[in-house]
């Protein structure tokens, strides 16, 4: 197998999904001050529809709307942010885009060791934390002989 | 608002959508159901050379399921991406579209538009034609919405006169020059001066 190359795509891709996911007061606190940018599309919130695949050869289904907050920004130096975040926190979406931009401009090193690092890490602790709690749970049935042998 | 390059496809939508759509909204049902009428648009920025009562219109009216036709100098790069971006609407040949946006000469011949069906009429297209003046004088106007008569300055009448004889079909027109509109329904006869 070989692996894919970690495009700039990819990455943008992945910091778009943690910006989206992460609680939006943590992120408040972690990117507190915005710098000026142009509201290209002012937050606006609507639904879009989820859909899922049942195993690899399944058709796609529709699994249920979804409330999301869009937003789009452009910086005084013309980086473009986008984000799509679930629920109708606008400030949310606001903030996610500019991040977005910020991370295509040269002040990228600074937000992702101040910003995305800290929401990656806590991410994966609750991702852990979630998995531990549910291993507890875990049965392990395992069958006695039933004498049918005998 | 900040200035920018005329060919910028990103900026210039709506900045308050719900009031400024609703606005604008009030301002066209206005003009469509009194022909002649002269009425002002504003809340978008598009990029040249869209005028912004042509761009306000298309905010307002187009969505991801109306198929819209840029004709002539319209279908441009910067046009096309401000539509994809704020508007979301696919582009499509002039028989298929829902809406088709362009100077007259460009639509012409306008008979190839769709003028839905007698069992549908609802199923035609909506023109909105760039004009350079719009003023209430030259052909004269009647039907529905008219008191007596009205007067506007039509691109042509010929065309119009035999889109009227396919009622209930045929298609029905804006006009719009820099941020004012006027409407022209398939119900109004059109009459030279």
């Amino acid at each position: 197998m070989t692996t894919m190359p970690e495009t700039a795509e990819r990455q943008r891709r992945g910091w778009m999904a943690l910006l989206a996911k992460a609680p939006p007061a943590r992120l408040a606190a972690l990117l507190p001050d915005l710098p000026a940018h142009e509201m290209l599309r002012p937050p606006e919130t609507g639904a879009v529809m989820v859909r899922g695949r049942a195993g690899g050869t399944g058709a796609a289904f529709n699994l249920g709307e979804m409330t999301v907050t869009r937003c789009s920004v452009r910086l005084a130096g013309g980086a473009v942010g986008h984000a799509w975040v679930q629920g109708r926190d606008r400030a949310h979406a606001a903030r996610a885009a500019v991040a977005d931009a910020l991370m295509q401009t040269p002040a990228a090193d600074r937000i992702r060791a101040g910003v995305l690092a800290p929401l990656a890490a806590e991410a994966a602790a609750a991702r852990e934390a979630r998995a531990g709690k549910a291993a507890a749970t875990r049965v392990d049935f395992f069958t006695l002989v039933r004498g049918e042998d005998q | 608002m900040t200035a920018r390059a005329p060919t910028d496809s990103l900026a210039g939508g709506f900045a308050d959508a719900p009031r400024q759509s609703a606005r604008a909204f009030r301002a066209m049902m206005e003009a469509m159901a009194r022909p002649g009428t002269i009425h002002a648009l504003a809340g978008a920025a598009p990029p040249a050379p869209l005028s912004v009562a042509a761009g306000v219109a298309l905010l307002v009216l187009a969505d991801g399921t109306t198929p819209v036709h840029l004709a002539g100098a319209a279908d441009c790069a910067a046009v096309r991406g401000w539509i994809a971006f704020h508007i979301g609407a696919p582009l499509a040949a002039a028989e298929e579209a829902d809406f088709a946006l362009g100077r007259w000469a460009d639509l012409c011949p306008v008979d190839r538009f769709r003028t839905g069906d007698p069992a549908y009429p609802d199923r035609s297209a909506t023109l909105i034609v760039e004009v350079a003046r719009l003023a209430p004088e030259g052909p004269r106007l009647t039907g529905p919405g008219i008191r007596d008569i009205a007067h506007l300055s039509l691109p042509g009448v010929a065309a119009f006169r035999a889109n009227r004889a396919l009622f209930p079909r045929g298609f029905d027109t804006f006009l719009t020059c820099g941020d004012r509109i006027a409407a022209l329904p398939r119900t109004t006869l059109v009459e030279d001066a």
